[in-house]
């Protein structure tokens, strides 16, 4: 049977690894090699790395990375994080990467993931999509959730898997950083509605957190980011429990 | 040991590049069909779109050469897919190294295409899973799959019970990811490098 994946979330500045408190206040958490090679032994199922440096040495830093990453791991991973071109995801892929997320490029021209999908096959396109609740639906936010849009969630998720996304990563930026759970809701509201797996993220502060967004949020993974590098929450310790709850999960 | 990894225009050959040079081999990466034929062990792998990378293949003469090779041959995801006779992707003639034919999952009943993520293997009937234990969990990216029938060597199920792994004479083939199935991935490539 298929299993739901955990995956810890990596991000990343200039190489080092950092995370955010809805998407701002920035804290260093380490070097990405040490951590991937921390977590794919403690069982997680996949990484995933957002790169959110924005300078002009960002696509070689990156694709450095990626081959160290890739020399060193040996379970899937995600890249992703201000990528917008057909070569960089080309060069990103033959570096090791596994799958690219694109965001923002790809909602200013959904274009690109069709072209990507058929250079690269649908399975390493993942669209990011952050969103924010709010006037009573959930909206689609750019620029690292910075610019609000005007269209949904649910719309822009549909869109994109028709275009040849073959995985939604799906941020709440109500949840992100507040450690209150997952938005069971607007995932499983996407989940339902698209037929390529599932990614919720945002919110993570307990193990019920992941079951909930399994259970109530029909997700195909979880992802999370802090609770895992401030290990307040061990990943063998989460997947025995999921197990307990008769959630399938590979040990 | 001379192990020569097949190259073309599909994705994965750094990864799978990386784990065997974790198990301590060196390949070379080529698409000479000299060097392909001279190798003690050759991997095809694969990660794209079938029909475009049959093109490539032909226009390469690469058909030919992965046909007639005799040494252990391991394909991987495309690679395995490309060794069969027809695929539903692109409606595509394969290679046809292996009697079968390369089908899309069936979208009905909610299954999620493509299947990404951990799944499990069972019915072993090859020395490849040597050491590996029954229903260990492989990692998968796919859309397509083969079905199952008499050439099959390892069973999985995503809907529908096919194959996740073939073999005929000196060609083996997976649907997963061995290459990042962490450690009993590392083993079936050990294994297969044993043959």
């Amino acid at each position: 049977m298929l299993t739901k994946r955990i995956i810890p979330c990596l991000d990343i500045k200039d190489g080092r690894t950092v995370k955010g408190v809805n998407f701002e206040n920035i804290r260093d958490a380490g070097d990405p090699v040490e951590l991937a090679i921390e977590y794919a032994k403690k069982g997680a199922d996949e990484l995933v790395f957002l790169d959110i440096t924005a300078t002009n040495e960002k696509r070689k830093t990156l694709t450095e990375l990626v081959t160290r990453i890739a020399k060193h791991i040996n379970i899937p991973f995600t890249v992703g994080g201000g990528i917008s071109t057909v070569e960089d995801v080309g060069l990103l892929l033959r570096s090791g990467a596994d799958k690219i997320s694109v965001n923002t490029s790809a909602f200013k021209d959904p274009g690109l993931i069709k072209r990507l999908a058929d250079q690269f096959g649908s399975q390493c396109i993942v669209l990011a999509i952050d969103t924010k609740f709010e006037n009573n639906d959930w909206y689609v936010y750019l620029n690292g959730g910075k610019v609000k849009t005007e269209i949904k969630a649910i719309d822009w998720a549909k869109q994109g898997v028709a275009m040849g996304a073959g995985e939604i990563l799906l941020t709440s930026m109500n949840n992100d950083g507040t450690k209150n759970g997952f938005a069971n809701d607007i995932t499983m509201l996407i989940s339902e509605s698209v037929n390529v797996p599932v990614i919720a993220s945002g919110g993570a502060g307990t193990m019920r957190h992941f079951a909930d967004a399994f259970i109530k949020g029909k997700a195909d993974a979880a992802l999370a980011a802090s609770v895992f590098h401030f290990k307040e929450i061990e990943i063998k310790e989460l997947k025995d429990y999921l197990k307990e709850l008769n959630i399938p999960i590979r040990s | 040991m001379k192990v020569a990894i097949i190259k073309y225009n599909a994705g994965n050959i750094q990864s799978v590049t990386f784990a065997l040079e974790r198990l301590g081999i060196t390949p070379v990466i080529t698409d000479n069909s000299e060097e392909i034929q001279q190798a003690d062990k050759v991997i095809f792998p694969g990660v794209g779109e079938a029909s475009s990378a049959m093109k490539y293949l032909k226009n390469a003469n690469l058909d030919q050469v992965i046909c007639s090779l005799k040494q252990p041959t391991l394909g991987i995801c495309l690679g395995m897919q490309l060794m069969c006779k027809h695929t539903e992707e692109g409606n595509a003639e394969c290679l046809g190294i292996f009697d079968s034919t390369v089908k899309l999952f069936n979208k009905e009943n909610n299954l999620k295409v493509p299947q990404i993520g951990w799944n499990t293997i069972f019915n072993y009937r090859s020395e490849l899973f040597k050491g590996i234990k029954e229903k260990e969990y492989m990692y998968f990216v796919h859309s397509y799959y083969v079905e199952k029938y008499q050439e099959t060597i390892a069973t999985t199920n995503y809907g529908v019970e096919y194959s996740s792994a073939i073999q005929k004479n000196n060609f083996y083939a997976v649907q997963f990811h061995p290459e990042k199935s962490s450690e009993a991935g590392q083993t079936l490539l050990s294994n297969f490098l044993n043959i």
